[in-house]
């Protein structure tokens, strides 16, 4: 009988830490295979080289109109979401009485607009700009992606608000300081956890595809003002693809892996950042 | 602020009515039933069936639960009871990135690895021809893309349950094991559906990678070596040419308004339950 007990222990132990590994080597499998495809294919004229004449069927150029469009695309959208997330959060943490209904149906509801996929908020701006009178452009993609991050950027930043130990404001509005006055102190305490959600939203926005396809439209010039088209890296990565030509099918390997790199890059400074700030907690 | 806060409530309303808006159209034209039972996709003759698009995102996403359930299942329980903290440290990580790779990613590396696997490893043991992009490859690269939430969504549900009860069946001679299987997973049965219900939605929704390995053929698919064509990429595939025919552009906001309220009702329901639990527990 107790042979049986152990026997499933160990039974079950192993297929545990096989399931483990499996995760773990799906992730090493993933980021090899973009570097080992892309790496061939990457050179400083990807990096640094709008597309030139013929480029999609394999002649000289690079990806820069795609990585400066998504840049200005995730600057533009970052501003929005941080303009209506941050004051929100603040809102419910320190306005709000702490057991508000007000407060946890606004969370409730962004729990359910972080679940809405990319494709659905494409749609929706897509809609959106057609009855503003807006054509595909930069304007018409930040607006979406904004509202894709938004719902990141409010429930991140939310979960480290709510760990803020209450001593520090309720020292403050006893010594007489305004609220206001109260959330300027205390923001300087959440930097480090705006900064990991800022790199949070900053990642899923720069990735996605589904919601710039139709909002940003796409253009192989590096858009000037707000009302052209801006092209994005994720949809560069998806045309390039697309091409018969083996050329531009390995450029495609070499943008993905570009993607990938600033999505690693940003992934580890939002651990750095959140580890930092854990160590400074009060 | 208080502006902002109704704004922010109003935004899934708003994104709900004006889809509904654009899909009426198509909708007065035919009724909602024909609509999601026929088969018919003969956009130019004004017949628009969801029924294979509908049964591709259907299929895609059980393929997807049943490979991650069991993977995400396993090892988060091994998180939370067996591993050492320093086994946690090193694969808080791995989840981190996995979550963070972007769809598009995903896409490129299934056209790589999965597809040829399919069409030269395993489907030839079974079908005699098969290209590759089917179903089971647009259900493995979801199987993976969900995981990671599957995964955190799972940890804080075995860590919200109380230490008591599972040191109470430590305590009275159970193995870790037993105390897993009758202590652990019957306690938070309630939230591994929630979270299962959760990943579902996200497969249900998840566009670009789907549309670049599932072969996008509008057929009903009769085994998983066939080509699907779920209906996120139907939406982002027909985009440009929908501009010139009214009903069209109608029909394929109707898919998205589709897509809208199923997920909407998926994550309420399990977002309520896990805010439910964390609230029992929390206390």
């Amino acid at each position: 009988m107790i042979n049986i007990k152990k026997q499933e222990e160990t039974f079950f132990k192993v297929l545990m830490i096989m399931s483990l590994i499996i995760i773990m080597s799906i992730l090493f499998v993933i980021i090899g295979t973009i570097i080992y495809k892309g790496l061939p294919a990457l050179n400083w004229d990807m990096l640094t080289k709008l597309p030139g004449g013929g480029f999609y069927l394999g002649k000289e150029g690079g990806v820069l109109n795609a990585i400066v469009g998504s840049l200005y695309l995730i600057i533009g959208s970052l501003a929005i979401s941080l303009f209506l997330s941050v004051p929100l959060v603040l809102y419910i943490n320190f306005y709000l009485p702490k057991k508000s209904v007000f407060g946890s149906i606004i969370r409730f509801s962004f729990d359910i607009l972080f679940g809405v996929p990319s494709i659905v908020y494409g749609a929706f701006g897509f809609a959106l700009m057609m009855y503003l009178g807006i054509r595909a452009s930069l304007l018409g993609g930040i607006i979406a992606v904004a509202l894709l991050i938004m719902p990141i950027m409010m429930r991140s930043f939310d979960e480290v608000v709510k760990l803020l130990p209450r001593d520090l404001p309720d020292a403050l509005l006893s010594l007489g300081a305004t609220k206001y006055e109260m959330i300027k102190v205390i923001l300087r305490q959440l930097m480090p956890g705006l900064v990991t959600a800022i790199l949070l939203a900053v990642g899923r926005g720069i990735g996605d595809a589904a919601t710039v396809l139709f909002t940003a439209g796409y253009t192989d010039n590096i858009p000037s003002a707000l009302n052209q088209p801006a092209a994005t890296l994720p949809l560069s990565i998806f045309f390039q693809l697309g091409s018969p030509v083996e050329e531009v099918q390995n450029r495609a390997y070499a943008s993905a892996l570009i993607l990938t790199v600033i999505i690693l890059l940003l992934s580890f400074s939002a651990r750095y950042f959140s580890s930092k700030y854990s160590k400074n907690k009060i | 602020m208080l502006g902002i806060a109704f704004f922010s409530l109003l935004l899934l309303l708003v994104i709900g009515v004006s889809l509904f808006l654009k899909a009426l159209p198509i909708m007065k034209e035919k009724s909602l039933w024909v609509l999601l039972t026929s088969g018919n996709w003969k956009p130019f003759k004004g017949e628009f069936g969801f029924l294979p698009y509908i049964l591709s995102t259907l299929y895609v996403s059980v393929i997807a639960i049943v490979i991650a359930l069991p993977l995400s299942l396993l090892s988060s329980i091994y998180l939370c009871t067996y591993a050492s903290k320093s086994i946690r440290r090193i694969f808080e990580p791995v989840i981190d990135l996995l979550s963070g790779i972007p769809p598009v990613i995903y896409g490129v590396w299934g056209t790589l690895t999965i597809v040829p696997l399919i069409a030269n490893k395993i489907a030839p043991h079974f079908v005699e021809f098969s290209s590759g992009y089917t179903v089971l490859a647009g259900g493995l690269v979801l199987a993976i893309m969900i995981l990671p939430l599957l995964i955190s969504i799972l940890l804080e549900v075995f860590r919200s349950l109380p230490k008591d009860i599972t040191d109470a069946s430590l305590s009275l001679g159970a193995t870790k094991w037993q105390t897993v299987k009758k202590v652990m997973l019957r306690k938070s049965t309630p939230g591994i559906i929630a979270a299962t219900v959760l990943s579902i939605s996200r497969a249900f929704g998840e566009t670009i990678a789907v549309l670049m390995v599932c072969g996008n053929i509008p057929l009903i698919p009769h085994s998983i070596f066939d080509a699907c064509y779920p209906l996120p990429a139907l939406i982002a595939n027909n985009y440009g040419e929908m501009l010139s025919m009214p009903s069209y552009e109608s029909a394929l906001m109707l898919g998205a308004f589709l897509l809208f309220i199923i997920i909407v009702i998926f994550n309420g329901i399990s977002r309520l339950t896990l805010n439910q639990i964390e609230k029992r527990y929390s206390l």
